[in-house]
């Protein structure tokens, strides 16, 4: 049931980037769809009663969450902040060229 | 009158405060990258907090004062040598036989001169990031107000 | 050599990766202080990769296939890097087009500013690609497509002119929502198999677990790939994106990273982790068919050279998918020795390109004629290379059309073979229109005045030219043996992929 509201998420960010018209809504758009992949990835590991992987010292080792995505979804989060940084720069210098942000108005290449 | 033709930055409460806790937070930063082998945390967590501290700076007394603090090639010198410093640890491994090998004495577990590269790794990635994320900050500030300055 | 070098030897896996990735990071340090510093330092890292991967075959020659294991760790609980005959394949072939696209741009790049910024990005690009190629666990593949995929998002805007914005701002968003799919695909894999290693992988899946989501998760990889690889309906980004980026950085998107990353990638999972059904295979010759004859088609209509370049990759992408897609032996020989050969004629056609439009500052075909009298060079590396894409005997990309059609006919897809035939009569009508408009005819009176481009940008055409000529020499049985038809039973293996890496872990 919550792996099914992460893809309506995802279909939210895809319906975001496909309808709008402002270049910053488009990236807001791309932001949710890494995010939303993020959360799946880490909800993939969870186990029914498990506790946070943390091994403190003279603790018993009991039922664990998996903590293999959580460690794979910190690498993702980083890959996603840096697209997201060169696209905004991209965009501010696409603001200081076209003097829009509307991307209906930005149409020079074409055919 | 127009405070803000006067001096840069925010209001006086907002730079009172700032005194007060930017160095706690550069010192958070510091805790939770070198225990990122016991507590949750690491490099990536770390390194963003410490960004952060600079970047509080600069949000509250304005540009100058954060790039004499942290000039921003210096803050490109320290991601590139993060880099380096990691790619070193991960070649030295070799000499146990293998990249990124552990070779250096492990201590006892959850103590906190243990396990080996990893809070060595942890530092230089804590490095990288911090400083990256300053840069790419840097950047777009001086970029729009490169922008700022053309239009007019 | 005896097994007691194998571990000294094999450590060279690992130097694959690091040696780009520190050599980036030294020029960011260092190329500000140094004038020239960044173009020899570059050059020297390139240079020894090549000579590093054509020591790898000899590798494989003595040792068979080598596994690494990263840390020590064993594989399934660690990170291992692969080396086996497709691997060294792609490797010659993404650090050749490298080494020579780095002699180039010592020339040409000084029209842009900051030239070790170039080299920082160019090299973090190179780096991700050799990643690609050599691990052998699946979440360590997106990684470093990743990292590729940022650092030509950032080069294709490198000059900062209106064009190339707008086009690095439609690849961005386009390569990031592929890149999702991929993960997407990748966290179903992991959630059904409970691990990363595609030898592992590949061994649960022919266990029958993971059974009632293969199907969603290949269509997943092939949306992600092959966006890619500029399959289509995945490939509106290709024709923005490749003209308006420099004329190295061209070379390499067309002539090595759609391949690296697109179709080494599709093809290792495909086959290796996956398996190939007969469902995936027929989608992926359609695919191809359809991608051959819209590529061809639109190429015809095209103005600009680099634009035209770019449809006529999509084309020849096509033809390689097609051969890879039959799944036959003779097929994948066929589509492996086209992707060679395209990645050598399509960068010596860019790199012609980036000449032109340095002697004479323009890319309309309608504003240039003649240019043979003035540009020697240029004009006979190109008639080379465009001879040999259309498929004329006895150059080398005759024998892969030939391959392929012949595969076709054997695995009797008629009407496949037909249209292959039909798109490279194609082919050679839009080519011999860039003959005949750039440089025979008359010389405009415009560009009397035009010289002949610098040394370095003379040595690596007339070196790829070179290697156009002599390509068709890969077929002869001795020389095959060694190089093309290792790298094809690694693929046509299939699912023992798993048996094979998990006997040469010692």
């Amino acid at each position: 049931m919550i792996y099914l509201m992460c893809l309506i998420l995802f279909s939210i960010g895809i319906y975001c980037i496909l309808v709008k018209r402002n270049l910053i809504k488009i990236i807001i758009g791309l932001g949710i769809v890494e995010y939303a992949v993020n959360l799946f990835f880490v909800l993939v590991g969870y186990r029914v009663q498990g506790r946070a992987p943390i091994l403190a010292q003279d603790q018993v080792i009991q039922n664990m969450v998996d903590p293999l995505p959580q460690a794979l979804v910190l690498t993702a989060i980083v890959i996603g902040l840096a697209v997201t940084a060169l696209i905004v720069a991209i965009a501010i210098r696409i603001y200081e060229k076209y003097g829009t942000f509307d991307i209906t108005k930005i149409r020079r290449l074409r055919g | 009158m127009n405070r803000k033709t006067k001096e840069p930055g925010m209001t006086l409460i907002v730079k009172t405060i700032t005194r007060l806790t930017v160095g706690l937070i550069l010192l958070y930063g510091i805790y939770i990258v070198t225990h990122g082998h016991l507590s949750p945390g690491g490099g990536f967590a770390g390194g963003v907090i410490i960004a952060l501290s600079f970047i509080h700076l600069m949000l509250a007394f304005g540009k100058d004062l954060a790039l004499k603090k942290l000039s921003e090639s210096l803050a490109s010198f320290f991601e590139s040598f993060g880099a380096i410093m990691f790619l070193t640890i991960a070649l030295l491994g070799s000499i146990g036989g293998y990249f990124f090998f552990n070779f250096v004495f492990k201590g006892k577990p959850f103590n906190l001169f243990s396990a080996g590269i990893i809070p060595l790794c942890n530092i230089a990635i804590c490095l990288k990031v911090g400083a990256g994320l300053f840069a790419v900050f840097v950047a777009l500030v001086l970029l729009n107000i490169a922008t700022e300055k053309g239009n007019k | 050599m005896n097994m007691a070098l194998l571990p000294l030897t094999s450590n060279l896996l690992p130097l694959f990766v690091a040696i780009p990735l520190g050599s980036a990071f030294v020029v960011s340090l260092l190329g500000k202080k140094w004038r020239g510093f960044s173009d020899t330092f570059s050059n020297l890292a390139t240079f020894s990769l090549f000579s590093l991967s054509s020591f790898s075959l000899l590798l494989i020659k003595q040792f068979g296939t080598i596994v690494y294991k990263i840390g020590g760790w064993i594989p399934p609980i660690g990170i291992c890097m692969v080396l086996d005959s497709l691997t060294s394949f792609m490797l010659i072939t993404v650090n050749l087009i490298a080494f020579l696209v780095t002699i180039y741009s010592i020339s040409y790049m000084e029209r842009y500013t900051d030239k070790w910024k170039f080299y920082t990005l160019f090299l973090l690009m190179l780096a991700g690609m050799n990643g690609v190629i050599v691990t052998g666990d699946l979440f360590n593949l997106f990684v470093f497509l990743e990292i590729g995929s940022i650092s030509s998002y950032a080069l294709v805007a490198y000059g900062v002119e209106h064009e190339e914005l707008e086009a690095s701002f439609k690849y961005t968003v386009m390569g990031s929502i592929a890149s999702s799919f991929i993960l997407l695909g990748i966290a179903l894999l992991y959630s059904y198999t409970s691990s990363l290693n595609m030898a592992d992988i590949s061994r649960s899946l022919a266990q029958g677990k993971g059974s009632q989501v293969v199907f969603f998760v290949s269509v997943l990889f092939l949306m992600g790939f092959g966006l890619k690889a500029a399959l289509v309906p995945f490939h509106a980004w290709l024709p923005d994106a490749h003209p308006s980026a420099p004329a190295p950085i061209s070379a390499m998107l067309s002539g090595v990273l759609i391949k690296a990353l697109g179709v080494y990638a599709l093809a290792r999972i495909f086959f290796n982790v996956l398996g190939m059904t007969t469902i995936s295979s027929s989608i992926l010759m359609v695919l191809g068919t359809i991608s051959m004859v819209l590529g061809g088609l639109l190429a015809l209509g095209q103005e600009d050279i680099k634009r035209l370049f770019a449809y006529s990759s999509i084309s020849q992408i096509g033809y390689v998918i097609l051969g890879i897609g039959m799944g036959t032996t003779l097929g994948i020989l066929a589509g492996l020795f086209h992707l060679f050969n395209h990645a050598v004629f399509k960068s010596l056609l860019f790199l012609n390109s980036g000449s032109i439009e340095y002697a004479t500052g323009t890319r309309d075909l309608r504003k240039i004629g003649g240019l043979t009298s003035k540009m020697p060079v240029t004009g006979y590396s190109s008639l080379v290379g465009s001879m040999s894409i259309s498929g004329i005997p006895p150059l080398s990309g005759f024998w892969s059309k030939l391959l392929i059609i012949l595969a076709a006919i054997e695995a009797k897809h008629f009407i496949l073979a037909s249209i292959a035939v039909l798109v490279s009569i194609l082919t050679l009508a839009y080519y011999l229109k860039v003959q005949r408009f750039a440089f025979f005819g008359e010389l405009k009176d415009s560009l009397k005045g035009i010289k002949e481009v610098p040394l370095t940008m003379k040595l690596s055409m007339i070196t790829l030219s070179i290697i156009c000529l002599l390509g068709g020499l890969l077929l002869i049985p001795g020389i095959q043996k060694s190089f093309l038809s290792l790298a094809t039973e690694v693929l046509v293996n299939g699912n023992n992929y798993a048996q094979v890496i998990f006997g040469s872990i010692k």
